[in-house]
């Protein structure tokens, strides 16, 4: 499974690539390998997320980088130059870690001011108090960490890190131990931050949104492969495995056999109903498969109702709950061969709310669904809890 | 007990009303103004055993402290007084503390060993803690279990073991200054591991790669991160190791050959007469210790308040 090896192979060959190249990256300890050959590149500037469940071999992957595991293999090459075996105090990456690991001896403006006096560096006091500005803690500088509340606690991690202007700044779950609202707000400063000052920005998280909502690239992780990596967007509509169909958002996984492919469309016998797929959204070589489909793309009707989705049409479905949130109503729709399907629609007022026991008609627009390899569990990536990696 | 015969009813309903806290009044279905003194009594010393106890407890801990400061101040009356109580008041004690040279001599060679004891201990001991926490090593586990013995193991057992090795080395004729401090060193040894481990073990391992993703070195990760952090164990171990090995009696008394220590000046000493100026001595220990523990105190509290 290569599918990380997206590398273009002119890149590869240029050793002046300025951005930060994993290859062949793996890490064994006794009994499991933690991350098994990983290729990847992350380009200079950009803000990067690494997405995966727990022990998907993320932070490791984060480690290596950072320079506080060393791998078992492959190299890590950051702006043409190898880095794989130096020291941690060697490297230009910094690291705001997931307890943030403030020195609890230490003021923050000596909390912040460490990276810099270890360098020798002129005018500390100015850059300290312009960083502690940026992160908005200008008034906190003698205070000591244990005063702080955890997302001032947070902010000064990220000024002791940002301080330093790594080439690459390493972000660990930094926003886990905080509460959500808090959270969403750190999102937005951390996103403000990284576009202000140009760093390179990796972000190891297992919070699918969070990872959504800050990166430009995201590269979804399990058991220590990239499954799939591109834009939140495109991994999201357009998933190729069942584990990112799965673990990015919700999806209902449908068994069906492929009957025909031609150059732009494949005809999937879904249980006796003949549903097509765009070829491009297909990403499986072998007859069987599993016919994908997000909750929200769904259009839940009447039977014999004209629903706005030329195409796949699924007659014979009962709505058996019906969940109402606000801005949408979750049914769930059990289909005749048994299976229960989710359906998300929106509350624009326009469309009536069925009742648990309603017969209806589910249908969807061929271009949102997509087709995975049936090999897959169906079931992979599916109900994370949110537990760190 | 005037109020024997009131009814029972009242007295399920009074802990409740008597918890001290004020309450909005509630109809009481029996009303008992007789009891109402007695029920006040109680409900004071309901409300206050806690710090009855504590005061008890405390003047039981402090007593026989107070009684080593008052005889400091004694003036016996005569020379050969085997009475030890107050018999009237002199500054004589503390003046001329030194009025049985021996006793001096006993103490500042406790002094020597228990400084020069608590030194080794702490250095040694503090490698072997930072070796067991942070190191894996064949033999880590057995090490870590085998350096609580000398704390299990009875003193007295110690020390017999102690003089034992040291007669079949072929010291028997040297034991002394010597013996004794490498008596010391041992039982200390223990004490610092413990107390270092302990330290050690609590701390975040992150924050020392944190200092090392900032460019830190080993050497300066320890010493501007570990070290300062680790300190109040280390020196919590060394007044321990300081305080045990100036006390200790049994094992010293098994292994000193004709060499006194304070303690075994002290409990020589008793069996005739005692000079009052061991009292001084006593006070003065007294005073050093509440000293470190204030000084320790104080420290605390003015990072607290500067923060």
């Amino acid at each position: 499974m290569s599918q990380a090896a997206e590398i273009d192979p002119a890149a590869q060959l240029d050793a002046a690539y300025d951005g930060l190249r994993l290859a062949g990256l793996t890490k064994s300890f006794a009994a499991f390998t933690a991350v098994d050959d990983l290729d990847l590149d992350v380009p200079r500037g950009s803000f990067f997320a690494l997405l995966g469940p727990s022990g998907c071999g993320k932070t490791t992957t984060l480690r290596m980088v950072a320079g506080l595991d060393s791998p078992t293999s492959g190299t890590i090459t950051l702006a043409g130059q190898d880095i794989t075996r130096s020291k941690p105090y060697q490297r230009p990456v910094n690291t705001v870690f997931q307890s943030y690991a403030l020195f609890p001896h230490l003021d923050i403006f000596e909390n912040v001011a460490f990276g810099l006096r270890r360098r020798k560096q002129r005018d500390v006091e100015t850059q300290v108090a312009d960083m502690l500005d940026l992160v908005e803690l200008g008034s906190q500088a003698r205070k000591r960490p244990a005063q702080l509340s955890g997302g001032q606690q947070q902010r000064v991690a990220l000024a002791r890190a940002l301080i330093n202007k790594p080439e690459v700044l390493l972000l660990d779950e930094p926003l886990g131990a905080l509460d959500l609202k808090l959270r969403r707000s750190m999102q937005i400063e951390l996103k403000r931050i990284q576009t202000e000052v140009g760093l390179t920005f990796i972000h190891v998280t297992h919070d699918q949104e969070e990872a959504m909502t800050m990166a430009d690239t995201v590269a979804v992780m399990n058991k220590g492969l990239i499954e799939q990596m591109g834009a939140p967007a495109e991994l999201y509509e357009n998933p190729r495995s069942t584990f990112v169909a799965n673990f990015l958002g919700q999806s209902n996984l449908i068994a069906g056999t492929i009957t025909s492919r031609a150059s732009d469309v494949v005809t999937v016998d879904m249980h006796g109903i003949t549903v097509s797929v765009p070829t491009g959204r297909t990403h499986t070589d072998g007859d069987a498969g599993w016919v994908g489909i997000r909750p929200e793309k769904v259009l839940i009707g009447e039977p014999g109702e004209e629903l706005d989705a030329p195409g796949n049409t699924i007659p014979g479905g009962v709505v058996t709950d019906v969940s109402f949130v606000g801005v949408s109503t979750q049914y769930l729709v059990r289909m005749p061969w048994g299976q229960e399907l989710q359906v998300f629609q929106q509350n624009t007022g326009r469309v009536r709310m069925f009742r648990v026991g309603e017969s209806v008609e589910l249908s969807w627009r061929p271009e949102y669904a997509f087709v995975l390899d049936q090999s897959q569990d169906a079931s992979a990536g599916a109900q994370q809890v949110g537990v760190d990696g | 007990m005037t109020d024997l015969q009131d009814p029972q009813p009242g007295a399920r309903a009074r802990p409740v009303a008597q918890g001290g806290a004020p309450r909005p009044p509630r109809p009481t279905p029996t009303p008992t103004p007789a009891r109402a003194p007695r029920g006040d009594l109680v409900g004071w010393l309901k409300d206050h055993l806690v710090l009855i106890l504590g005061l008890l407890v405390l003047a039981y801990t402090f007593v026989p402290i107070a009684v080593v400061v008052l005889m400091s101040f004694n003036q016996p009356l005569s020379e050969q007084s085997k009475i030890y109580q107050f018999q009237g008041f002199t500054l004589d004690n503390w003046l001329n503390p030194c009025e049985d040279p021996s006793m001096c001599e006993a103490l500042g060679r406790s002094i020597e060993i228990g400084l020069l004891a608590t030194l080794v201990a702490t250095v040694l001991g503090t490698l072997a803690a930072f070796a067991m926490v942070r190191h894996e090593f064949v033999g880590r586990s057995t090490s870590n279990l085998l350096i609580f013995l000398p704390m299990a193991a009875p003193e007295i057992v110690l020390g017999s073991s102690l003089l034992a090795m040291f007669v079949a080395s072929g010291l028997a004729g040297q034991l002394g200054f010597w013996t004794i401090l490498v008596a010391h060193i041992m039982f200390c040894l223990s004490f610092v591991v413990v107390t270092v481990r302990a330290r050690l073990a609590g701390m975040d391992d992150n924050l020392e790669q944190a200092a090392m993703d900032l460019y830190a070195t080993p050497a300066q990760t320890f010493w501007r991160i570990t070290f300062p952090l680790v300190f109040p164990g280390i020196l919590g171990a060394a007044l321990l190791s300081f305080s045990l090995s100036f006390d200790d009696f049994i094992i010293t008394n098994l292994n000193s050959g004709n060499t006194t220590t304070f303690p075994m000046y002290v409990y020589g000493v008793s069996r005739r007469t005692v000079p009052m100026q061991i009292n001084v001595i006593g006070t003065v220990m007294i005073v050093v210790s509440i000293a470190i523990v204030v000084a320790g105190e104080l420290n605390n509290r003015r990072r607290r308040v500067s923060l």
